[in-house]
């Protein structure tokens, strides 16, 4: 996920310490804010058992030390117990980034079984129909029942409620929520506009006010609580005038492998043309990560233009998503339009205008499904 | 290890269940990973971590790691007894009597 960065303080030392597998981009759910590509059909051919262990013993050789399991929805896969057992065994830390829909108390004792360390849970809201609206299915009261599951069996739990303008407004009441569930971590990441989620920005898009609000509430809950919950609100980049440390850089610490074995620097890059990136059935992960054009073309500094080039920031912030500057100004190698330096960054003011001029209402949000086109050019 | 017969009311340390801590070959150094997370200790700091094993009291740890350093037990307590608030500030570890 096009995240502002995980938890690292540690670098790989030009290794990957940060391995995504998306097992599988089939999912129950319907998001409209979900990150896999919107040509969802396009890449059915997933990885077998035997393919998905190789990668997780590569990358674990070549010394990636985290590990996520997600999709899609990866419960859909049968044979993730046994990847996670593997990848327990090899001395990898096991996160599982689900919807909670396919688990069952059964499920969630096999994986504990197998020595899965910690799950995230995607939550939309503490609303029953505010989160149909989310999800494009009915799925509330099945994702309550299991969250308290995971707490039952003692897993460490990140509640994650991606946030937009159809859930900002109850910002209150979903902190309520995780604290009574008993997650030791809530993360509350505005919605970042890629994929789905860019289909459906003007819809999505908080206002600066709502925005504030929300970070005004959060300040107050994190002083109510305490230790007892860790509450991380990730600021949408378009307000931010700053942009997001991408992935700690381009080929630097991640390393994500696509249901179809294509391997990437994270799980946004298949959708920016000309790049091929290799797939793990036709090379060497190790050869892929170090070698491979795709995972050079924008490591280190030497792509940069200018304002990055000679950008003070350059080092904390690589210059923001390669992602987001090939989806909004055509150019992967251009400063992410989210800095207020970028020559671009009229592009993101008005998006963020038109989302303020868009009468947003939830029937008029896109639901993620194989076979979708857009009308629009 | 230490006598545990000694000092039974002592509190022991021991690394928080959220986490898991282990010496990573290809860092050469101990790491304490989290959910999402993981921090590379320095050599003190990972050989303080790596006797939270549930058994061990302050004592014990300073002991072992004077031994280990070659420095004097004076010389070690205050410093080990500081990470070790510290890290119970985090939440890297518990301590049990």
């Amino acid at each position: 996920m096009a995240k502002a960065g995980s938890n690292l303080n540690l670098d790989g030392q030009g290794n990957p310490v940060w391995l995504l597998l998306e097992l599988t981009y089939r999912c129950p759910l319907k998001c409209a804010f979900c990150s896999n590509p919107t040509d969802l059909a396009a890449h059915p051919d997933e990885l077998t058992t035997a393919e998905w262990k190789s990668v997780i013993r590569d990358a674990r050789d070549m010394g990636a030390m985290q590990i996520g399991f997600s999709g899609g929805e990866p419960t859909l896969r049968k044979d993730l117990e046994e990847l996670v057992a593997e990848a327990n065994a090899l001395g990898y830390y096991t996160n599982l980034i689900t919807s909670g829909i396919g688990l069952t108390r059964k499920r969630l004792e096999d994986l504990k079984q197998a020595g899965l360390r910690h799950i995230q849970l995607g939550f939309q809201s503490s609303n029953p129909e505010t989160a149909h609206w989310l999800a494009g299915v009915d799925c509330y009261d099945k994702k309550l029942r299991i969250a308290r599951e995971i707490k039952d069996l003692g897993f460490p739990m990140v509640l994650n409620v991606p946030i937009s303008s159809l859930n900002i407004h109850q910002v209150p009441e979903i902190i309520a929520l995780a604290a009574d569930i008993g997650v030791e971590y809530l993360e509350l990441a505005n919605v970042q506009y890629y994929n789905w989620a860019l289909v459906n920005r003007d819809q999505l898009m908080p206002t600066r006010e709502a925005l504030a609000m929300a970070e005004a509430q959060v300040a107050d809950a994190r002083k109510q609580l305490g230790d007892r919950m860790t509450i991380f609100f990730v600021i949408p980049d378009y307000y931010e005038g700053r942009p997001k440390a991408c992935m700690n850089g381009w080929g630097s610490i991640h390393l994500t492998i696509a249901p179809d074995g294509m391997v990437l620097p994270c799980s946004q890059a298949r959708t920016l043309p000309g790049l091929h990136f290799p797939n793990v059935r036709d090379h060497d992960l190790g050869w892929i990560w170090h070698q491979s054009e795709s995972f050079n073309r924008y490591r280190g500094d030497d792509w940069m233009k200018e304002p990055c080039r000679s950008c003070t920031e350059k080092e904390h912030d690589f210059g923001g998503c390669r992602c987001q500057a090939m989806l909004l100004t055509g150019d992967a190698a251009n400063a992410d339009p989210a800095c207020s330096k970028s020559p671009h960054h009229h592009l993101v003011r008005e998006a963020v205008a038109r989302a303020g001029a868009t009468r947003q209402d939830h029937r008029m949000l896109i639901a993620r499904d194989a076979g979708w086109h857009p009308t629009e050019g | 290890m230490a006598d545990s017969n000694n000092h039974n009311s002592l509190p022991r340390f021991r690394i928080a269940p959220v986490f898991m801590f282990r010496w990573e070959e290809s860092q050469q150094a101990f790491v304490l990973m989290y959910p999402e997370g993981i921090v590379k200790l320095n050599t003190t700091a990972g050989e303080i971590l790596n006797r939270c094993n549930g058994l061990n009291t302050l004592s014990d740890i300073v002991l072992e790691l004077s031994e280990l350093f070659s420095e004097q037990p004076d010389f070690i307590e205050p410093r080990v007894r500081q990470f070790l608030e510290v890290c119970h500030g985090k939440g890297w570890i518990q301590s049990e009597s």
